[in-house]
């Protein structure tokens, strides 16, 4: 149950990416392009996300624990740190230049497109380097 | 490349991308992070986590296929830049991402809902840099 939950879960994540059009580098990098061809539609995918979350988290999170698991994995940290900015910081650029970030790429490979699969390659080499460069001290990716 | 603005489907596709992030919270009590959930199956630490990440990716990656099955059309998928700047993008994204331990799912959409403070903070600053980066390379760099 606990697969088939997560498999479902990514379905459904997918399909809303699908539908969105955040797919679509040249509509995501259209929203940072407030000076040229700006196209708002991200603002309106993230909203319809965080109705969703905003009042569905505080419904599941009354819970004791969740379904298939014995507890909320929740991020306590309220710690504002260099790593978290200058990690941001970087991200924002790189999503900046190609337009593809995590959530909407996996998705995307399902396309088939060679161009989304040399994008993960690409931000798993990323990865990597942070493993190398900047090896965690404590706090795990959310 | 211009592009239509389409609220209606964004809007509708955000509903199912928050209810996605809903569910895996319901059923495993974990947050719904891309970046955590790729680079979790890459650099996996022990089996357990590894199999409902790995069960994960395979249902993002059957949605465009699915959708291919009910219409008969995939997703637009335009990329209107250079293999180059895929590759530049692609490290720089997979670096920032997992230094600063989340990205658009989850500090956008998880973090922002949750109202943690590291969020709040993280997804203001990623905006503003994508913005100046692409404002930089499409009109000062001119490319």
């Amino acid at each position: 149950m606990k697969l088939l939950s997560a498999l479902i879960s990514g379905l459904v994540f997918g399909i809303g990416i699908s539908i969105s059009g955040m797919m679509d580098p040249a509509k995501v990098l259209n929203f940072f392009d407030i000076a040229g061809t700006w196209d708002p539609s991200l603002a309106f995918v993230m909203g319809g996300a965080l109705v969703v979350t905003f009042f569905g988290y505080r419904i599941v999170l009354k819970r004791s624990k969740p379904m298939f698991g014995d507890y909320f994995h929740v991020p306590e940290s309220k710690m504002i740190d260099r790593r978290l900015i200058g990690g941001s910081a970087l991200f924002g650029v790189g999503w900046g230049i190609a337009g593809f970030c995590p959530g909407a790429a996996i998705p995307a490979l399902g396309t088939g497109r060679w161009e989304v699969a040399l994008f993960l390659a690409a931000a798993i080499a990323g990865f990597a380097l942070r493993r190398i460069f900047a090896p965690a001290q404590k706090a795990a990716v959310s | 490349m211009v592009t239509v603005f389409k609220p209606i489907s964004s809007f509708g596709g955000g509903l199912a991308i928050g209810l996605g992030a809903v569910l895996l919270m319901l059923s495993l009590g974990r947050i719904l992070g891309a970046t955590g959930i790729l680079s979790g199956t890459i650099f996996a630490e022990d089996r357990e986590e590894l199999k409902w990440r790995a069960a994960m990716i395979l249902g993002m990656i059957a949605a465009p296929i699915l959708i291919f099955l009910f219409t008969g059309k995939m997703p637009d998928v335009n990329v209107p830049i250079s293999p180059f700047m895929i590759v530049l993008g692609g490290v720089i994204v997979g670096f920032g991402a997992s230094l600063g331990s989340g990205c658009t799912s989850g500090h956008g959409v998880c973090g922002l809902s949750r109202l943690s403070v590291r969020s709040l903070v993280a997804v203001p600053t990623f905006m503003a840099t994508g913005v100046i980066t692409l404002y930089i390379i499409r009109h000062v760099v001119g490319a």
